[in-house]
């Protein structure tokens, strides 16, 4: 079914002549110093026409993706001043905003804390990018690991630019929150005795990534989603926030909330507020295809700076290095960083191993547009062009039938279209894949608006300015409990005042004043992909 | 030019690239997808989708977004296919027979015809895991059914009325948290945890210049 290119074609017999050599190879890491150069010449972050500073808000001034920077600056859904909030549809303690693995964590020790807890989703529950983690988690629980070895990587993957205190807490508890999982019920991938099976990630110092096969965040997702549903939480599904509520004490108090498929417009009060709306993939900076899910658009950062949260490092993205380049219908796609773990190299279209696998994600996927770019190495296929990751080195590494065993879901994704994986190598070239930045938090989870916490990929500032491997899945498990516990202990002294929209009317004002005539309704909620003639 | 194919949808015609998955033609028709599109890379069952090609009477099933269209083919989409899920407590239920036997009763009137088996877009052997979950063998019905993204198909086409992801669902929470085992390290490391004997270690790293940080991240040694 995959038709290939004479070109794509002569090029994989090189990469499969050199394959008896390359598998031997090690190649060097890079010094910082290249690593700094190769970043500043070919990563999207820096390429400064694709971003503008902001013109209004908590980070006016501040540098952010052009995409980014057109929902932030556009008109709300609704008319402030017509919207109905003496009636209140729904009417909680924790308000939590999305569905996915932060939203359900956080809802399940929301429930536990005693509060009485709702999830709004726009799509279905689970529907979220921790579905679609396929790698793995991390966390420092072998005798030659430590949280503090897991912090120098974290820490020093993200540039040295994280909020120490928080990277503090997402590698301290890390181990617990993998036995958190292991007690629901996460079927992690362990050795008889019991020993979890632990692999490198892209930066990591120690193997402490574990996994779930190559299903690892919807192994998570679904056993968080059972959980949920088994206490009887209520989940308004296909159903978006789109404005945040305050009250007259200017503390969040609620969402306005939107019926996806009849628009109806319903108000939800609450007392604390949890957004944990995930990730952007879906707004294609620069153009990028996307791993992320279809509901990846950013909408938390636009709810929440509206009413007055401050971003931390929204300019930063993560494109991970290895999205798939062919065949067509799997463009954009993630191919697990777990193909790289246990030994695929990466070759340039003459066969070469031009990288050592394991830099983290940004240094990756710069060399690998350097490669394709500048160099001329690329391989040329019918919608781009993209490198070889050399999947068959897996099964020399590590013996026959690894594949099968370890990345399932990677062959089943390429089987599709006649391509074996454990026979033949697959193209790549970056996809943009993780929102680095996000809504600026202290340790509790808050924000710096007033009973409005944020979770998940929606925050920034704990991976500083590039994320590792697996400290995602991590981060959303950590702070999506840390943000339920806290919204439900704050939300037990909570009074609220009379609710209001007036922040939704002051940004209205504040944009005519600095003369932003916008032509766009946000949040986004979803991507367009009709075709328009 | 691009070679066009014919697909109904919902019964309507419409001609479509042909290298387009069901998910892209659907866009390609002109229809903003609300239901039916979740992850669009084959991990969350939201697109689960039954097809027939004209002149062949077998309904078959997919993920619209895992799977390329055919001239003729007739698509309908069971987005939010109604599967039953049992409320249960994970802390009070045991891994033995009588659990499947309270919350899943149907699965012991499974008739053997296999339709569920030949339905799922993710090649598992459906009707096999099942037979496990009435057998109370949770370890090789989770590892069975580990690939089940819970789209739904295969209830879809039991005459039973099995809602077999829920069953496997349940097999593998059994599996990870009572049958699969524990790991003595990870809870070594929590109690290690609990007793401050990292803080020091991480306090004293955190409070060091960057400049010290830096040269200890560039020089760390990594695990071969």
């Amino acid at each position: 079914m995959a038709i290939y290119t004479n070109e794509m074609l002569e090029s994989m017999k090189k990469v499969e002549a050199a394959r008896a050599v390359n598998v031997t190879l090690d190649p060097r890491r890079m010094t910082a110093e290249e690593k700094d150069t190769l970043l500043k010449t070919y990563h999207p972050d820096y390429k400064e026409g694709e971003f503008t500073n902001l013109q209004i808000g908590p980070n006016k001034g501040d540098k952010v993706p052009l995409e980014l920077a057109a929902i932030l600056q556009a008109n709300p859904r609704i008319d402030p001043e017509k919207v109905d909030l003496s009636n209140p549809d729904y009417d909680v303690d924790v308000l939590i905003i999305g569905g996915g693995g932060a939203g359900a964590s956080a809802a399940i020790e929301a429930n536990n804390g005693g509060a009485n807890v709702m999830i709004v989703t726009k799509l279905r529950m689970g529907d979220a990018n921790t579905m679609m983690a396929e790698g793995g988690i991390q966390a420092a629980d072998k005798p030659n690991d430590s949280p503090a070895q897991h912090f120098l990587d974290a820490y020093g993957g993200g540039h040295f630019a994280a909020k120490k205190e928080l990277v503090y807490k997402l590698v301290t508890e890390a181990p617990e929150a993998i036995q958190w999982l292991n007690d629901l019920g996460v079927e992690f991938d362990k050795a008889p005795d019991g020993t979890m099976i632990t692999t490198h990630g892209g930066g990591t110092s120690r193997k402490r990534m574990h996994a779930a096969k190559d299903y690892s965040g919807a192994e998570i997702m679904r056993t968080l989603r059972d959980e949920v549903l088994n206490r009887g939480i209520p989940v308004v599904d296909f159903t978006a926030a789109i404005e945040l509520i305050k009250d007259d004490k200017g503390a969040v108090a609620g969402a306005v909330l939107l019926n996806m498929e009849t628009k109806e417009i319903l108000i939800a009060k609450a007392k604390t507020v949890i957004i944990a709306t995930g990730g952007a993939g879906r707004m294609h900076y620069q153009g990028f295809p996307t791993s992320n899910h279809y509901g990846a658009t950013a909408d938390g950062l636009v709810l929440g700076y509206r009413a007055g949260a401050k971003l931390l490092y929204p300019d930063t993205l993560q494109y991970h290095p290895t999205g798939a380049a062919f065949p067509e219908q799997t463009f954009g796609a993630l191919v697990t960083e777990k193909v790289r773990s246990p030994g695929a190299m990466l070759n340039n279209a003459n066969g070469e191993a031009f990288m050592n696998p394991l830099e983290t994600r940004d240094v990756s996927a710069a060399s690998i547009i350097r490669e394709c770019s500048d160099r001329g190495n690329g391989v040329h296929t019918p919608e781009g062009v993209g490198v070889w990751l050399d999947t068959p080195m897996i099964e020399i590494k590590g013996g026959e039938g690894t594949i099968e065993k370890r990345i399932p879901a990677m062959l089943r994704m390429f089987a599709k279209y006649d391509i074996d994986i454990r026979k033949e190598p697959i193209l790549v070239y970056p996809t943009l894949h993780y929102q680095n930045g996000g809504i600026d938090i202290t340790t509790d989870g808050m924000s710096c608006v007033e009973n409005l916490f944020v979770a998940g990929e929606a925050v920034g500032g704990i991976h500083g300015r590039n994320r590792l491997m697996g400290n995602s899945l991590l981060d959303i498990i950590v702070f999506g409990r840390n943000a339920g516990r806290n919204a439900a202990a704050k939300a037990k002294d909570v009074t609220v005042g009379k609710l209001n929209l007036d922040h939704v009317s002051a940004y209205k004002k504040e944009m005519e004043e600095a003369g932003i005539h916008s032509d766009i309704v946000s949040p986004k909620l979803l991507p367009d992909y009709r075709r328009h003639k | 030019m691009e070679n066009m194919v014919h697909v109904f949808l919902m019964g309507k015609m419409y001609e479509v690239p042909s290298s387009l998955t069901i998910m892209k033609a659907i866009e390609y028709a002109g229809y903003q997808l609300i239901r039916g599109c979740g992850c669009r890379n084959g991990f969350c069952g939201a697109c689960a989708t039954v097809y027939r090609i004209k002149g062949d009477p077998e309904l078959k099933a997919c993920l619209a977004c895992q799977t390329k269209v055919e001239d003729n083919m007739y698509i309908a989409m069971l987005p939010g296919f109604p599967l039953v899920k049992q409320i249960y407590d994970i802390e009070k239920v045991r891994p033995d027979e009588t659990i499947m036997m309270q919350l899943y009763p149907e699965i012991y009137s499974c008739i053997g015809c296999n339709a569920c088996t030949k339905a799922c877009p993710q090649g598992l052997n459906v009707m096999q895991y099942i037979a496990y979950a009435q057998r109370g063998e949770y370890e090789k019905c989770a590892e069975e059914s580990f690939d089940c993204v819970m789209c739904g198909i295969c209830s879809s086409r039991c005459p039973a009325g099995i809602s077999h992801p829920q069953v496997a669902m349940l097999a593998r929470r059994l599996n990870g948290k009572y049958i699969a085992p524990k790991s003595q390290h990870l809870a070594d490391r929590v109690q290690e945890i609990k007793e401050g004997k990292f803080e020091g270690m991480i306090e004293d790293l955190m409070g060091k210049p960057l400049s010290e940080i830096q040269e200890l991240y560039n020089t760390r040694e990594i695990e071969k």
